[in-house]
């Protein structure tokens, strides 16, 4: 046991010689054995991800249930298109995701390539637009702080606006609003910085020929992880742009 | 973790390695992915959509459904779950579980400490 932890090269090398494939690790039995150890312990990740998205969900939950008006008013500040299309342009991305792993179990290295590339595209299209609704909000002090301005919501006439006026006390909740906003869109986009940075990395190996001979695990478990993105955004996009269109009168 | 040889032989033996539960890797077409992408794409207009609708207190529910419907083909068809051994299957569905149960927790929690003033 020292001696294989010591030089498991040589470990390897002497005692498991049936083992042809390089990335073949070798405390797995069969290769099957490994890549559905690799998906499970994807998922088990996953599941934390589950979690700690879900936190920001139920706050969401309660504090519109809690500051209902101002809640209503701050999300129809959202461009509705812009979320849309944005959903739209995620979901394409998840498609030439779910086509590379395709490529890489057929052993198609070059469109493998070209799947990775639009993928990042798209992934990089998205931040695009979230990034100007951002400066949006920047521009319009929707910037939970000091500089943040409720004038827009305590008198939306005067900004041409047909939303029901706030009293001053409830339109500071809308800095709750758009505190969640910040962080659940953030997060998100967090997750496809990074997504975008292991994306290039992916492309890199799959150009020099890595994942197209039968070795599809990172191709694999990274579609896993950029779809739990997706999965992300199809809930908040409803979310935070859709269900406060029709307010409830009470 | 001494062996005998005889045993280390049967050990590492491949072909010994029974997985019942396990399907062959099953490649999933890009037809699948086409008819998994056109369905995404019409459940986001159709969102958008009714949400321009006034239907009350079903707007957020008819948004939820949606979303939960994409949700869950994304993960049967884009994340290959529907092919998956059913060790995969529990463990997906555990953790969706999990999270239903610390919601309907945290719920009760808050809807029960002032009864009426939700």
């Amino acid at each position: 046991m020292h001696s294989a932890i010591a030089n498991p090269q040589a470990d390897q090398a002497q005692q498991h010689e049936h083992v042809s494939l390089p990335q073949h690790r070798h405390h797995f039995a069969t290769p099957e054995q490994q890549r559905e150890a690799g998906s499970f312990g994807m998922w088990l990740f996953l599941l934390t991800e589950i979690m700690f998205f879900g936190g920001l969900f139920f706050a969401y939950l309660l504090f519109r249930n809690w500051y209902y008006d101002a809640f209503v008013t701050a999300s129809n500040q959202l461009s509705v298109p812009l979320g849309a299309v944005n959903t739209a342009i995620l979901i394409t991305s998840g498609f030439f995701m779910a086509l590379a792993v395709w490529a890489a179990e057929v052993r198609k290295k070059n469109l493998l390539v070209l799947f990775l590339v639009l993928t990042t595209l798209l992934g990089f299209a998205f931040l695009g637009i979230k990034a100007d609704e951002y400066h949006e909000k920047y521009e319009k002090h929707h910037i939970p702080g000091a500089s943040f301005d409720t004038s827009q919501f305590i008198n939306p006439a005067a900004y041409g606006l047909s939303e029901k006026p706030l009293a001053p006390d409830a339109a500071q909740k809308t800095q709750l609003f758009f505190f969640l906003y910040f962080a659940m869109t953030g997060m998100h986009a967090l997750h496809m910085v990074l997504g975008l940075g292991i994306l290039f990395w992916l492309m890199i190996r799959a150009q020099r020929g890595d994942f197209s001979s039968g070795y599809v695990a990172p191709i694999e478990n990274f579609g896993l992880y950029w779809h739990f993105v997706d999965i992300v955004w199809i809930f908040l996009f409803p979310l935070l742009y859709l269900i406060n269109r029709h307010p409830l009168a009470h | 973790m001494a062996h005998e040889p005889q045993h280390e032989q049967h050990y590492h033996d491949a072909a010994n390695v029974t997985n019942p539960e396990h399907a062959s890797h099953h490649i999933v077409t890009p037809r699948v992915y086409a008819a998994v992408f056109a369905t995404l794409l019409a459940c986001t207009a159709l969102t958008v959509f009714a949400a321009d609708i006034n239907l009350g207190v079903f707007n957020p529910i008819i948004a939820l459904a949606i979303a939960s419907f994409k949700g869950v083909i994304v993960i049967l068809f884009f994340m290959h779950v529907k092919y998956q051994s059913r060790l995969i299957k529990v463990t997906v569905g555990a953790g969706f579980f999990m999270f239903l149960v610390l919601v309907t927790m945290t719920l009760s929690d808050y809807i029960s400490r002032a009864w009426g003033l939700w």
